[in-house]
């Protein structure tokens, strides 16, 4: 069983964790495909899995870039193990039910959509490019998570339930946003990366906005969840990949 | 859990190239809003339209098909009504 091993530079482990974050949890929204409430949003979340899905594809490309080791994207998708990857731990938890995924579809959108307007100006300018793609992305992203959020938040007793059960779930996994560690630390300080910390007034003010829509309650502060910027990362992962990789894993090499 | 059927909305693009919106199916939606977001997510996934109209389809009152005979049928005899029977000047050339 092939497993790349990666050098990884502060440049390269930046542009991994927003790819390996992009590519997982397009992998979980494309988990809805077939058992979406009903056929529109069937539509609707794997429309939004495949912009992530794209978006992943470029930051593999612009890594591979860096590495100049003559890698695919593909290597990097199916050939690294749950250790390896650096996704920030909300996009890998399972998929849960429509609550959760539109409460984390929110939360994940309402930080992403003025990180990637700021990413925009970014001195790399691979990642600027992708960046000027993805916030029109996340745009809709968050108009639609934050519409559902609110009608169902603000729905029947079962849905209102079933959302702030979600919240209370999803909310610990939303300070791995404004986690900086020496990468991120350098990668800011280069004007690469912005500053998570300049993009929390307006994930507070997006989420505040649309919590009191929906009539749901802002979770207390409480210990933040951590790791997967470090590899360190929840049961769940490794199973996620076991089936997204299953197919290089088992027919090594194997094309369409 | 008893769930309340979804309204159904009919769904008018208009596309890149055309000048008028055209009914190019349905969707349901709980409100506007999400039908809006629907519609643009099943019909318009290929780059083909700069604007989406959504109406209630209980908003539509139909002609009924079995009025056919009476409403469509005496325009058949009323061939004048299309212009050929025009003599097209020669400067005019090409129509």
């Amino acid at each position: 069983m092939t497993t790349i091993r990666v050098e990884e530079t502060p440049h390269l482990t930046a542009i991994l964790r927003l790819a390996d974050t992009a590519l997982v949890l397009s992998h979980r929204l494309s988990e809805w495909c077939g058992h979406a409430p009903m056929l529109e949003e069937d539509l609707a979340l794997a429309n939004i899995a495949l912009d992530l899905l794209g978006q992943a594809r470029l930051l593999y490309q612009h890594a591979a870039e860096l590495e100049g080791k003559g890698r695919t994207e593909d290597d990097y998708a199916y050939l690294r193990d749950a250790p390896q990857f650096r996704n920030y731990l909300i996009a890998e938890l399972p998929r849960g039910d429509f609550a959760f995924t539109i409460v984390r579809q929110t939360l994940f959108s309402a930080y992403f959509h003025p990180f990637w307007r700021r990413a925009a100006n970014s001195t790399d300018r691979t990642l600027a490019a992708v960046a000027a793609k993805a916030e029109k992305e996340l745009a809709y992203h968050l108009r639609h998570a934050g519409a559902w959020l609110v009608r169902l938040g603000d729905g029947t007793e079962e849905s209102h339930r079933r959302t702030r059960e979600a919240l209370d779930a999803l909310w610990p996994y939303t300070g791995e946003f404004f986690e900086v560690d020496a990468v991120s630390r350098a990668m800011i300080e280069a004007g690469v990366l912005p500053d998570p910390e300049a993009l929390r007034p307006n994930f507070e003010e997006t989420v505040d906005r649309l919590l009191r829509e929906a009539g749901l309650p802002r979770p207390p502060a409480v210990w933040m969840q951590s790791g997967g910027l470090r590899g360190v990362h929840t049961e769940h992962l490794g199973h996620m990949l076991a089936v997204m990789q299953h197919l290089q894993r088992a027919y090594p090499g194997a094309r369409w | 859990m008893a769930e309340q059927p979804m309204p159904l909305w009919e769904v008018f693009v208009r596309a890149r190239t055309g000048l008028a919106h055209r009914h190019v199916g349905s969707v349901h939606a709980p409100d506007a809003e999400m039908a809006l977001q629907a519609a643009r997510d099943t019909y318009t996934r290929r780059g083909e339209a700069i604007s989406i109209w959504v109406v209630p389809s209980s908003a539509i009152t139909a002609s009924d098909p079995a009025d056919k005979d009476s409403l469509f049928e005496p325009t058949a005899s009323k061939i004048y009504r299309h212009p050929s029977f025009y003599e097209i000047p020669e400067e005019v050339g090409h129509m």
